[in-house]
C-alpha cells in the first residue's frame, strides 16, 4: 500500500493544505550576488535554488568555442545539506549531469546565442534546498538569472510540474507527492505558447498525459506573470536608483508594454 | 479551464507554517524532515447559512444545532475527540444517536493512525445519509492551526488542537450571528467537546469550553433512547469512569505485552517474529502463526502462550528453545465442554480460577507429553499484538449463565439492572466474550452481534459490548444474516443513487435498431450466428454463450460471447463503486446476494435466448487439432438461439438422430474442448476436487431442503469450462500487452513443498503411495496413480486433501509483481485473468474495461491507469472473493445439517448412517469425511482407553473394551473406511443444530 500520508483527502486538500491547482509560494530575489553578471535566488515552497550567470565572455578553452554562436555551459551543484539526509554528491554524479544537460538543452533554443559568436555563457546552478520540483526551480531560476545578466532571450521559460493522483490532476508537487505519483515537468515559452521541455521519469498513460500537459501549460502562464513581475520590479528599482525613469517600484505590471524586451 | 493560483505563505508565519522533525528510516538512519503547510481562511465551518464561510458544496450542520438535549436548550453540536471514535464507534454509528457532529481533521488523522478499519468505518459514517457529520479541516484553517510546543506530547498537542477548534467554533457561531437591535437576540448553539479524558475536560472547563463525557451526555437524552444507547457503550473505558474494583487487586492471568519499541527492535534483530494468528478449530487452547524463516508454522499451546490473541490478529511471537518444541496436540479440546461452568461475572475470582486452570493445564500437558516422539514443530508465545482483527462477532447467550443475575460490581449507577454474561461466538475459532447488558433475559435464544472492546491481562475473557439482535436462534433468516455478517458480506438493497445508474427504460430496454451510433459504433453484428448458452439448471444470470462453425479453409471458428456489462456499468459511478465494494455475487443455498442490481444481472446483461443482447466476443480461428491460428476480440450484438442446461446439451450431443445446426455446433465445440483439455493436461494442469454437493430445496417458497446430492460432472461442463479458460487466457495476454503496469490478472502461486509433507507421509505409510510435488505436472501424474482398486472414491479423497495443501488463487495488478510470478499453478498457464463472468465478479468488469481500451473501442478510465488504485480495488475483491467462498460453504453446511435432520426424522431413527473416510486421527477421536454429503465431522471417544500412534496415524481400540465385538484389538487409521451415525443434536442452551457423529463400524463408539 501507498504511504501513510493521503495525497489528497476527501475535503480536497493536499497534505500541505493546498488544493489541487494551487502552486506553492514563490519568492524571487534578483539582487547582486558576488561578481556574477546576473543571478537569482528562487524558492518554490521549500525548494531553493541559486543561479549565477557569467558572460557572454571569451571561452576558456578553444576547443569549446563555436564559430557562429555562443556556447552555453551549465554546471549544477547540489548542496550536501539540501536534503533531509546529508549526502554529498560529486560533480560527476549522473543525476546531476543529466539535470545540467536538461537545462542546457532547454535554453539553447531560447538564448540568442548567434549574437555572440565564439563566446561562452556560464550558468552555475546551486541547489540549496530540495522539496520536489527541482527541475522546475532550476529552469525558472535560470530564466531569471539570464534576464538579470542582460542576455537577450527570445522569451521567458517558465517550468512547472504536474502530476496525477488516481483521477485528480495536481500542480507543483512536493517531494512527498513526487515520490508517490506520476508527474511531468513542462517548460513553456508563454509568449508563443511553445514548449521547450517536457520530461518525465514515471509512467503515465497517454490520455492522462495530455490532460496534465495542458494544465501545466496553463500553470506556466501563472508562473510567467510572477516572474515577469519580479523582473519588472527589479528593473524599475534599478532605473529609479539611476535617477532616470519614473520612481515607481510597484506599478501595475500588466499594461506596461516596455517589458517585453526581456 | 480551472483556476490556477499561487498560494502565498508569508515569511512571518514561518513558525506555524513550517514543521521540522526527525524521522528514523527503515534502515535506522535518522533524517531531518522539513514540511510546510499553507494556512487558509476558506475552510468552511459547515453550518447552514453561515454568513462568513462559503459552504457552497454542502452545508450539513443545521443552523440552530440540535435542540433535543436537556442540558443545551439553545441547541448544540457535538465535537467528539479521538478516543470517542476509537472506543465507541458502535454508539456513534447507531441511528439513535442523532446530534450533528463536527469531526476535526486532527481527530480523523489520529483515528487513521491508530486503526485503519475504524478509520474506514468513520469515513462511512461521514457519508451516511441519516447522519449529519461535517469534517472540519482545522489544521489548515489559520485560526485553529497550532504547533507542538516544547515538552508537549503529540497527544497533548492534539487535545489542545481539539480544544482550540471547539473554542473557535463557539466564537464563530457568535460572530456570525450579530445581535441586531429591535430583533430578538439570536440563539447561540453550543459546540460541546465530547471526551472521556477527565484531564482534558478539566482543561476545557478552565478555558470556558462546554464539555461532557459520553455517559453523561447519553444519560440526559430522553429515557427510551438512553437505555438502548447505554448498552452500546463500549466497556473498554468503564474502569476509568467508574472504577469497580481495584484493578491491582486482581491476579494477572496473562503476561504483559512487550513495549512497541522492544517489539520493533526484536523483529528487526530476528529474535521475534511477526505473523497472522490462526486459532485451531479442534482445540481452543492452541493456535499457530506462520512466520517466514521457519518451514512449519509456530505452534502456540496453552492460554498463557496464546496470550489474548484472537483469530486473525497480527501478532508478534517469541520462539522457544528447541528443547521445548512440540507437536500439534492430538486431542480435541472443546471450549464449550471444558468451560461449561465458567461464570462470566466472577470468572476472575480466584477459587474457580484454579479449577479451570487445572482442567486446562491437563489438556495442555497431554499434548506436551506426546511431543517427545514426533518430529517437532517450533513452539512459542505471543509477546505483542501489532494489529487486532476485531470485527463484530455473531454470538448467542448461554441460558445457563442467566440465573447468576444481579448487579455486578458497582454498576448500580444505572437505573436498569446490569448483568454480565458470556456471549458464545458461533465460530469455534473465537473466544467467548464477556458483555454487560441490561437486556439479559430478552437476549436469550437470540442471535446477537457483539463487538470486542478490550482484553486486559487480568481478565480471562475479552470484554465486549452488545451491538444488536439479529433474530431468533435457528431461524433461517437470522442464521443467514448471521452468516453474512460473519463473513462481512454487505447484503443491503441497492440505494437509489445506484439504481439511478440503470438505463431509464428498465425492463423494456432493448438493443436499439442498427444504425444507432451510440450503441452500434464499431460493434459487430453477430445476430445471425448460431450461438447458444449452456448453464446449470435454473440459471438466471447467463453471462456466457458459445458458437462454432467450420470455415472454408478447413479451420474452425469458435467464439465465446460474454455479457457486455461494461456497457452498463461505467467507471466512477455509484453503481461501479458499490460493485467494487461487493466484489462478487455471493451464492448461498437459499439466496443470491447480487453484485449488480437484478435488472442488469438477470435481464439486460443476461444472454437470454432469442433476444438481442450486447456482448463482448472473443473469436478464435483454430485448426481441427485445436491449435489457435489467431484470435480477435470485438464488441458485438448477438442473439442466442437457445439456452441449454448441461444435461440438455449432453443429451442433444449424444443423440445421433439430431443433425440440426445447434447440435452440430455443440459437437464441434466438444471435440475442440477435448483436445484443448488434453493439451492443458499435458502441460501439467491439475485436476482438483472439492467436496461439492448440491442441496435440493423443496420448493421456491419454503426453503426446507429435502436432500443432498453430489454434483455431477458431464462432458458439457468440461466443454464450457475449457472455452472459458481459453477466453480468459487469451484476454489476459491481450490486456497485459496493452497495459503492462495495470492489467488485472489472476494467479495461483505454487504451494511451498512443505505443505505436502504430512499428506506425503500419510500416503507413504498407509498406502505405500508416493506423491511427487516437484511441479504441477508431476503432482497431477502422481495424483492419477493414487488409486485404490477397491475404493473408487479414494482418489477423489486424496485430491481433496491435496487441494487443501495448496494456496488460493488471487487477483493482482501486473505492475506490482515480477513477471515470473504471473503463473497459474493449477491451470498450468503462464498468464490468466477472469473475463467470463462480469455479472458476478468485479475483476471481470475491470478486465472488460481494459480489453475494450486495448482494442481501441473506448478509452480507459483514468483510475485504471493508476497502479495503486488497481491494487487497492483488487485487494478488496480478493478479500470479498475469499469471504464469499467461505460464506457459501458455511451455508451449505447449515443446509446439510437441516437436510440430515429432515432425513433422520423421515427414517424415524433419529440418525442417518453413512460411510465415511478417516482423514485425521486424534488421541481421543477421529476426523472423518462423509463424501456423499460433503461434510466433515468429528467422532469422539468418550474414554481414554485407546492407544494412539501418531507416527503411523492409527488409533487402536483394545480388544478388552466392551465395544469391540471379537475381543481382538481394532486399529483404525487414516484413509480407512468406516461407518458413522450422523445425527443433528440440538444444543440445549443454544438451540443450535449441531452435527454429531458416532462410529458404528468397526466399533461402536457409544459403547466405548
Amino acid at each position: 500500500m501507498g504511504s501513510r500520508v493521503e495525497i489528497i483527502n476527501d475535503g480536497g486538500f493536499r497534505s500541505d493544505g493546498r488544493r489541487q491547482y494551487e502552486l506553492r509560494d514563490m519568492t524571487i530575489d534578483l539582487s547582486q550576488q558576488g561578481i556574477a553578471d546576473g543571478s537569482a535566488i528562487i524558492t518554490h515552497g521549500l525548494t531553493q535554488v541559486l543561479v549565477s550567470v557569467f558572460g557572454p565572455r571569451e571561452a576558456k578553452m578553444r576547443s569549446q568555442t563555436i564559430h557562429d554562436r555562443a556556447n552555453i555551459n551549465v554546471e549544477v551543484s547540489v548542496a550536501a545539506f539540501s536534503t533531509g539526509e546529508r549526502r554529498k554528491r560529486s560533480r560527476g554524479d549522473k543525476r546531476i549531469l543529466e539535470l545540467a544537460a536538461t537545462i542546457k538543452s532547454t535554453f539553447e533554443p531560447v538564448v540568442q546565442t548567434s549574437l555572440y559568436p565564439r563566446s561562452q555563457i556560464d550558468i552555475f546552478v546551486q541547489v540549496l534546498q530540495q522539496d520536489g520540483g527541482l527541475l522546475q526551480a532550476c529552469i525558472n531560476g535560470t530564466t531569471l538569472a539570464l534576464a538579470n545578466a542582460g542576455i537577450p532571450l527570445l522569451d521567458f521559460v517558465c517550468a512547472v510540474t504536474g502530476g496525477v493522483h488516481a483521477t485528480s490532476p495536481m500542480l507543483d508537487l512536493t517531494l512527498l507527492e513526487e515520490n508517490d505519483i506520476p508527474h511531468v515537468t513542462v517548460a513553456l515559452m508563454p509568449k508563443t505558447g511553445r514548449v521547450t521541455l517536457a520530461t518525465m521519469e514515471t509512467r503515465l498513460h497517454v490520455e492522462r498525459f495530455e490532460e496534465i500537459f495542458r494544465l501545466a501549460c496553463e500553470a506556466g502562464k501563472v508562473i510567467h506573470a510572477e516572474i515577469k513581475g519580479a523582473v519588472r520590479e527589479r528593473t524599475s528599482g534599478l532605473v529609479g536608483a539611476m535617477g532616470v525613469g519614473p520612481r515607481s517600484g510597484k506599478g501595475d505590471l500588466q499594461d506596461n508594454e516596455g517589458m517585453d524586451e526581456y | 479551464m480551472v483556476d490556477i493560483t499561487i498560494r502565498k505563505r508569508p515569511r512571518t508565519e514561518a513558525v506555524v507554517t513550517q514543521r521540522k522533525f526527525f524521522k528514523k528510516t527503515a534502515r535506522g538512519k535518522v533524517i531531518k524532515v522539513l514540511r510546510e503547510r499553507y494556512l487558509r481562511d476558506d475552510v468552511g465551518c459547515g453550518i447552514q447559512n453561515c454568513t462568513s464561510c462559503d459552504n457552497s458544496t454542502a452545508d450539513i450542520l443545521p443552523f440552530s444545532g440540535d435542540t433535543n438535549h436537556k442540558s443545551f436548550p439553545e441547541g448544540h453540536f457535538v465535537l467528539p475527540d479521538t478516543n470517542v471514535f476509537l472506543s465507541q464507534m458502535d454508539l456513534m454509528e447507531s441511528s439513535l444517536f442523532k446530534p450533528p457532529i463536527i469531526l476535526l481533521q486532527t481527530v480523523l488523522e489520529e483515528v487513521r493512525h491508530r486503526s485503519i478499519p475504524l478509520y474506514n468505518r468513520l469515513k462511512a459514517l461521514v457519508r451516511m445519509d441519516d447522519k449529519r457529520v461535517w469534517v472540519f479541516y482545522n489544521e489548515y484553517r489559520s485560526e485553529t492551526a497550532i504547533i507542538r510546543e516544547d515538552n508537549e506530547t503529540p497527544n497533548d498537542r492534539n487535545d489542545r488542537g481539539i480544544r482550540k477548534a471547539t473554542e473557535w467554533y463557539n466564537s464563530h457561531v457568535r460572530l456570525t450571528r450579530p445581535i441586531i437591535r429591535g430583533q430578538a437576540t439570536p440563539k447561540f448553539p453550543t459546540v460541546v467537546l465530547m471526551t472521556e479524558d477527565a484531564a482534558n475536560r478539566k482543561k476545557a472547563e478552565e478555558s470556558g469550553i462546554a464539555s461532557t463525557s459520553i455517559r453523561k451526555y447519553i444519560s440526559s437524552l430522553p429515557e427510551t433512547v438512553a437505555a438502548q444507547l447505554l448498552d452500546l457503550l463500549s466497556s473498554a473505558d468503564e474502569n476509568v469512569i467508574e472504577p469497580t474494583r481495584a484493578a491491582g487487586g486482581r491476579q494477572a492471568l496473562y503476561a504483559d505485552y512487550f513495549a512497541e519499541s522492544t517489539l520493533q527492535a526484536g523483529i528487526s534483530a530476528g529474535k521475534l517474529h511477526k505473523g497472522h494468528f490462526n486459532a485451531s478449530t479442534y482445540n481452543y487452547l492452541q493456535g499457530s502463526v506462520s512466520v517466514p524463516g521457519y518451514p512449519k508454522p509456530v505452534l502456540l499451546i496453552g492460554r498463557e502462550n496464546l496470550n489474548r490473541a484472537v483469530h486473525g490478529d497480527m501478532v508478534v511471537v517469541e520462539i522457544f528453545d528447541e528443547a521445548k518444541w512440540g507437536v500439534e496436540g492430538d486431542e480435541v479440546v472443546d471450549q464449550e465442554a471444558t468451560l461449561k461452568n465458567d461464570d462470566a461475572a466472577d470468572s476472575d475470582e480466584d477459587e474457580e480460577n484454579d479449577d479451570v486452570m487445572r482442567q486446562e493445564a491437563k489438556a495442555v500437558r497431554a499434548s506436551e507429553a506426546m511431543a517427545q516422539q514426533k518430529e517437532k514443530q517450533p513452539t512459542g508465545r505471543v509477546v505483542g499484538i501489532i494489529k487486532r482483527n476485531w470485527r463484530p462477532i455473531v454470538c448467542h447467550i448461554d441460558s445457563s449463565a442467566l440465573p447468576s443475575s444481579g448487579p455486578v460490581g458497582a454498576s448500580s449507577a444505572s437505573t436498569l439492572s446490569t448483568q454480565t454474561l458470556l456471549a458464545h461466538p458461533t465460530s469455534t475459532l473465537l473466544p467467548r466474550i464477556r458483555i454487560r447488558t441490561r437486556q439479559g433475559p430478552a437476549l436469550l435464544n437470540k442471535k446477537i452481534l457483539v463487538a470486542i472492546d478490550a482484553w486486559t491481562a487480568t481478565s480471562r475473557y475479552p470484554d465486549g459490548h452488545f451491538v444488536r439482535v439479529l433474530g431468533e436462534v435457528g431461524g433461517e433468516d437470522a442464521e443467514r444474516e448471521g452468516l453474512m455478517l460473519e463473513f462481512g458480506i454487505s447484503y443491503g438493497a441497492f440505494g437509489s443513487a445506484i439504481l439511478g445508474c440503470l438505463p431509464p427504460e428498465g425492463d423494456s430496454w432493448v438493443v436499439p435498431p442498427k444504425g444507432d451510433d451510440d450503441v452500434w459504433k464499431s460493434r459487430e453484428d453477430l445476430r445471425e450466428l448460431t450461438i447458444c448458452s449452456i448453464d446449470p439448471p435454473a440459471c438466471q444470470d447467463i453471462d456466457d454463450a458459445l458458437h462454432a462453425r467450420p470455415l472454408p479453409n478447413g479451420n474452425i471458428e469458435a467464439g465465446v460471447h460474454i455479457a457486455d456489462v461494461s456497457n452498463f456499468v461505467h467507471a466512477d459511478t455509484p453503481m461501479d463503486t458499490e460493485a467494487a465494494a461487493r466484489g462478487t455475487t455471493v451464492y448461498l443455498v437459499d439466496k443470491r446476494i447480487d453484485m449488480l442490481p437484478a435488472l442488469l444481472g438477470t435481464n439486460l446483461c443476461s444472454l437470454r435466448p432469442n433476444v438481442e443482447r450486447l456482448a463482448f466476443s472473443a473469436i478464435w480461428e483454430m485448426t481441427p487439432e485445436a491449435e489457435i491460428v489467431n484470435v480477435r476480440f470485438t464488441k458485438s450484438v448477438i442473439k442466442s438461439k437457445a439456452a441449454f442446461t448441461y444435461e440438455e446439451a449432453q443429451l442433444r450431443k449424444d443423440d445421433p438422430k439430431r443433425q440440426d445446426e445447434l447440435t452440430v455446433a455443440i459437437r464441434l465445440l466438444n471435440t475442440l474442448a477435448q483436445k484443448l483439455k488434453a493439451a492443458r493436461m499435458a502441460a501439467g494442469a491439475l485436476n482438483l476436487a472439492s467436496p461439492e454437493v448440491k442441496i435440493h430445496l423443496d420448493s421456491a417458497e419454503s426453503s426446507d431442503p429435502i436432500d443432498v446430492e453430489q454434483k455431477e460432472m458431464r462432458e458439457t461442463n468440461s466443454l464450457v469450462e475449457e472455452f472459458m479458460l481459453l477466453a480468459n487466457i487469451s484476454v489476459a495476454r491481450k490486456i497485459w500487452e496493452a497495459f503492462p503496469a495495470t492489467a488485472v490478472l489472476r494467479r495461483h502461486l505454487p504451494p511451498p513443498r512443505t505443505n505436502f509433507d504430512k499428506l506425503k507421509d500419510i500416503l507413504q505409510k498407509r498406502k505405500g503411495l508416493t506423491l511427487d510435488v516437484s511441479s504441477s505436472g508431476a503432482l497431477a501424474d502422481s495424483l492419477d496413480l493414487c488409486i485404490d482398486a477397491n475404493e473408487p472414491a479414494f482418489n477423489t479423497l486424496v485430491r481433496i486433501m491435496a487441494t487443501r495443501c495448496m494456496l488460493s488463487a488471487e487477483y493482482f495488478c501486473s505492475g506490482s509483481v515480477g513477471r515470473d510470478t504471473f503463473g497459474h499453478y493449477g491451470l498450468a498457464s503462464s498468464i490468466y485473468t477472469h473475463f467470463t463472468s462480469p455479472i458476478r465478479r468485479y475483476a471481470d468488469v475491470l478486465a472488460h474495461r481494459q480489453l475494450s481500451a486495448a482494442i481501441g473501442y473506448s478509452s480507459l478510465h483514468a483510475s485504471l491507469h493508476s497502479k495503486p488504485h488497481v491494487e487497492r480495488i483488487l485487494e478488496v475483491v480478493n478479500r470479498r472473493h475469499r469471504m464469499a467462498q467461505m460464506a457459501g460453504r458455511a451455508s451449505v453446511e447449515y443446509y446439510v445439517g437441516l437436510a440430515l435432520k429432515g432425513r433422520s426424522e423421515k427414517e424415524r431413527q433419529g440418525h442417518v448412517t453413512e460411510e465415511a473416510f478417516v482423514i485425521r486421527t486424534f488421541r481421543n477421536g477421529l476426523g472423518v469425511f462423509v463424501s456423499k454429503l460433503g461434510i466433515e465431522g468429528l467422532v469422539m471417544f468418550k474414554r481414554d482407553l485407546t492407544q494412539f500412534d501418531a507416527d503411523n496415524y492409527t488409533v487402536t481400540i483394545p480388544g478388552s473394551s466392551a465395544a469391540v465385538p471379537g475381543g481382538e484389538d481394532v486399529t483404525i487409521s487414516v484413509f480407512d473406511k468406516v461407518v458413522v451415525n450422523i445425527e443433528v443434536e440440538k444444543d440445549k442452551n443454544t438451540q443450535k443444530g449441531k452435527v454429531k457423529m458416532s462410529l458404528v463400524n468397526p466399533v461402536d463408539s457409544k459403547k466405548l
